[in-house]
C-alpha cells in the first residue's frame, strides 16, 4: 500500500487519472486516512455535495494481510448528513482487495459535468474510468449482478443505488460479501450521496495475480496472529454469542435493560422484542435453509452474520443486524421479522443506511402518516425511497429531514444523524458517545453499552451519570485507533477484556511493520485522529451547542426506569480534553 | 413467594425460556443459578427488575429475575 491513486472527475474532457505516492500519508490506514486526507485537504465550509468534497476510501493499515478480522474499509468525506467530518466503515470483501493492489487510498476529487455516469475499474495493469449509462436507476442487487457478468467472479464491488444517484442524505456505499452480494454498507453520513454528486456509480476491483500484503517478521506475525484468533475464539462473546446468535442477540438484553427505545424513543421495553430477538432469529434461519454463522469477508473468525430466507427457503437478505432489528423493529413497534427482513433489503437494495432509516419511519409514525406496528405501512414508506418520490426522497434523507418536514419535535438525533438501538437516558455512557461524538449520532463511536450494559469492557452503573465521560473519552479514542486498523470493531471485546489479545494484536501490527508497538501508541493515534476531526468540525462552524442531546431527552423521562440525561454540559464539554 | 426467571442466548439450551418459580423468601440469584445449574463463571448479566445485580442478591416476592451469559454486538 505504497501509492495514492486520485480521479479528478471534473478535470477538463472526462476524468484523468493519477496516482502518487502515499508520501506523507505513509503508514495510515482506514479512518486514520480517510481522516488525515479530508481534514487536510477539504474546505470544511464546502458544499458536501460539490466539486470540492472529496471521497476517501481507505483499507484498514492490516487490510490485505493474512491478520484475521482485517477485512474493514473506510469511506471518509464532509458528511452532507452531519455537515461535519465523516468516516463511514463497512465489511465485504473490497478492504482486501484494494490492499492487495496496493492502494492506500482512493480520492475521489472534483465532480463532472453533465449527467453521464461512471464507473471505475482497477486491476493489477491499472485503472479505467469509463462512462456507463447502461447502469443509470439501477438499484444495487441488479447492479451488481449486471456488473458481475462483464467483470467475473473474483472482483469486489463498491457500488450506489438510486438512493446515491439521488444524492439523499442518508445513501449508503454498498460493498460485496463473499458471495457477491451487496449486503455490507458504508451506511452512516451519507457517504453514498457524496459518490453520487461525482457520478461514479460503482469501483469494482480485482486483485487477480496479486497476493497477501507480506509482514516485515512472518514467523512473528503468524505467531501474534494465532494468539490474536486462540483470543477471539476463547472470549464467550466473539467465541459463541455473535456466532450463534449474531449482534441481534443484544434484543432481549437492552429490554430486559429497559433501555431499548420502543415507537420513536418514547418507552424502553418493547413487547414484542421476544418474537425479533437473536434467538428467535437464528433459529428461524437455520430452520429455513439460511445460516446463523457467515462472515462478511474472507478471514473472519467471528462470522456474527448470517443469511436470511422467506418461509419458502428463498434468500431475502444477509441476517439484519441488531441495529436494523431495531430500527424497523421495535422502534416502529413492528415484531415481524419477515417485514423486518424485507425492509433490510430494501435500504441495502437502493442504498440507504439502514438506521437512519428506520429512525426516520419512526418519526413518521410519529407524525401520523402511518400507526406504530404497521410493517405493511413501512414496507411502503421505504418503497417510495426507490421510486424516487418526493415523499421517498424525504424519508431517504433520514430522521432529521424527515421530522422536520413533518412538523416533529421528537427526533432522536445529535448533528443530524440517527441514534441507534439504545436509550440514551438508560445507558447515559452511550448519550455521552452520541452526544459528543465528531461523527454525529454513532454508536460505534464509543461503545459504552459495554461497560454500562454488557459488563464487558468495565463496570459502570448505566443510570448513573457518574464516570460516563471518562468511560466515553476512552472508548472514542480507542475505537479511532482500531478503525485505522482495518480490524472489525467486534475484536474490542476481548481485547478490552484479556490483556493477552490485546498484546497479541500489538505484536502482529508491530511484527508487519517490523518496529515494536505499544499501548501507547495506540492511544496517541486514536487522540490525533480525534483531533483532526474536532479541529475539521470547528472550522465547519460546530460549536459546543453541537454536542448536545435533544432537549426532550433531558425533559421527558423514560419507563420503566423514569429517568432523563443528567450528565452535565460541562462535563459533555469535558469529553475532548485529555 | 413468587419470581419469574428467563433465560437467554446460550443458557437456554436444554433449560427454558422463562418460569414463574415458588421459592422461599430471602433467595437469593445464587440460589436460582444453582437451581437452574448455570455454570456460574459463564454468567455475564444478571437483571433483577431491570436494573443490574449480583449474585447475593435476595429476592422480593413478584421480582423478573433475567439472566445472560456474556454477550455483546452492536
Ligand atoms: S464479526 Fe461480523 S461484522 Fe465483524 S468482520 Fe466478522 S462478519 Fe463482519
Amino acid at each position: 500500500m505504497d501509492k495514492i491513486l486520485r480521479v479528478d472527475m471534473g478535470a477538463e474532457g472526462g476524468p484523468k487519472t493519477r496516482i502518487e505516492p502515499v508520501g506523507e500519508f505513509a503508514g495510515l490506514g482506514g479512518r486514520a486516512m480517510t481522516t488525515a486526507i479530508v481534514s487536510r485537504e477539504v474546505h470544511p465550509l464546502c458544499h458536501p455535495l460539490g466539486a470540492e468534497n472529496k471521497l476517501v476510501i481507505a483499507p484498514g493499515s492490516l487490510s490485505g494481510t493474512a491478520a484475521s478480522m482485517s477485512g474493514r474499509i473506510s469511506v471518509g468525506c464532509k458528511s452532507p448528513l452531519t455537515g461535519g467530518i465523516k468516516e463511514s466503515n463497512a465489511g465485504g470483501q473490497a478492504a482486501q482487495v484494494l490492499a492487495r493492489l496496493g492502494y492506500a487510498a482512493i480520492v475521489l476529487e472534483g465532480k463532472p459535468e453533465g449527467d453521464d455516469l461512471y464507473k471505475i475499474f482497477i486491476n493489477k495493469d491499472g485503472v479505467q474510468v469509463s462512462v456507463d449509462n447502461s447502469l443509470k436507476n439501477l438499484n444495487n442487487y441488479p447492479l451488481v449482478e449486471k456488473l458481475q457478468g462483464q467483470y467475473g467472479e473474483r472482483a469486489a464491488f463498491m457500488t450506489i443505488g438510486i438512493a446515491g444517484e439521488m444524492k439523499l442524505l442518508a445513501a449508503s456505499i454498498a460493498c460485496t460479501d463473499p458471495e457477491k452480494r451487496p449486503t455490507r454498507h458504508c451506511g452512516r453520513g451519507g457517504t453514498g450521496a457524496v459518490m453520487g454528486a461525482k457520478r461514479v456509480k460503482a469501483i469494482i476491483l480485482d486483485d487477480a495475480g496479486l497476493k497477501m500484503r507480506p509482514p516485515k517478521d512472518p514467523e512473528k506475525f503468524r505467531d501474534a496472529n494465532r494468539r490474536f484468533v486462540e483470543g477471539l475464539r476463547k472470549h464467550p462473546i466473539t467465541g459463541e454469542g455473535l456466532p450463534a446468535y449474531g449482534t441481534n442477540v443484544l434484543t432481549n438484553v437492552l429490554n430486559e435493560a429497559g433501555a431499548y427505545p420502543t415507537n420513536n424513543f418514547r418507552t424502553g421495553r418493547f413487547g414484542g422484542a421476544a418474537r425479533i430477538a437473536g434467538e428467535v432469529q437464528a433459529e428461524l434461519e437455520v430452520k429455513r435453509g439460511g445460516s446463523a454463522t457467515h462472515g462478511c469477508h474472507r478471514g473472519c473468525v467471528i462470522q456474527c452474520s448470517g443469511i436470511y430466507h422467506d418461509k419458502d427457503g428463498n434468500y431475502v437478505t444477509k441476517q439484519p443486524e441488531y441495529e436494523t432489528v431495531w430500527a424497523h423493529g421495535g422502534n416502529c413497534g413492528i415484531d415481524d421479522l419477515d417485514v423486518i427482513a424485507r425492509l433490510d433489503y430494501l435500504d441495502d437494495n437502493f442504498g440507504v443506511d439502514t438506521m437512519d432509516t428506520g429512525a426516520a419511519v419512526g418519526v413518521a409514525m410519529e407524525a401520523g402518516l402511518i400507526p406504530f406496528g404497521d410493517g405493511p405501512g413501512a414496507i411502503r414508506l421505504v418503497e417510495e425511497i426507490g421510486k424516487g418520490t418526493p415523499l421517498g426522497r424525504i424519508l431517504g434523507c433520514g430522521a432529521a429531514v424527515t421530522g422536520k418536514v413533518f412538523g416533529v419535535e421528537r427526533v432522536p438525533v445529535c448533528k443530524g444523524q440517527a441514534m441507534a438501538a439504545y436509550d440514551p437516558r438508560s445507558v447515559m455512557g452511550i448519550g455521552v458517545t452520541y452526544a459528543t461524538s465528531t461523527q454525529g449520532a454513532d454508536h460505534t463511536a464509543g461503545y459504552s453499552v459495554g461497560p454500562n450494559i454488557l459488563k464487558s469492557g468495565g463496570n459502570l452503573d448505566p443510570l448513573n451519570p457518574e464516570g460516563q465521560v471518562e468511560m466515553s473519552r476512552n472508548l472514542q479514542i480507542a475505537t479511532a485507533a482500531v478503525d485505522s486498523t482495518g480490524m472489525c470493531l467486534f475484536i474490542a471485546f476481548p481485547l478490552l477484556d484479556q490483556p493477552d489479545t490485546f498484546q497479541a494484536l500489538l505484536d502482529m501490527i508491530g511484527a508487519f511493520h517490523g518496529v515494536p508497538v505499544t499501548g501507547d501508541d495506540v492511544t496517541a493515534l486514536g487522540k490525533s485522529i480525534l483531533k483532526m476531526e474536532r479541529d475539521f468540525n470547528t472550522r465547519a462552524g460546530f460549536s459546543k451547542a453541537d454536542d448536545r442531546l435533544p432537549r426532550f431527552f433531558l425533559q421527558e423521562p423514560i419507563p420503566p426506569h423514569n429517568v432523563t440525561f443528567t450528565v452535565k454540559d460541562e462535563d459533555l464539554d469535558n469529553v475532548f480534553n485529555w | 413467594m413468587q419470581v419469574t426467571v428467563k433465560l437467554f442466548a446460550t443458557f437456554r439450551k436444554g433449560r427454558f425460556d422463562v418460569e414463574v418459580r415458588e421459592v422461599p423468601p430471602g433467595t437469593t440469584v445464587s440460589r436460582i443459578v444453582e437451581e437452574a445449574k448455570l455454570p456460574e463463571k459463564e454468567i455475564g448479566i444478571v437483571l433483577v427488575n431491570s436494573r443490574h445485580a449480583d449474585l447475593a442478591k435476595a429476592l422480593a416476592d413478584g421480582d423478573t429475575l433475567a439472566i445472560f451469559p456474556l454477550v455483546g454486538g452492536g
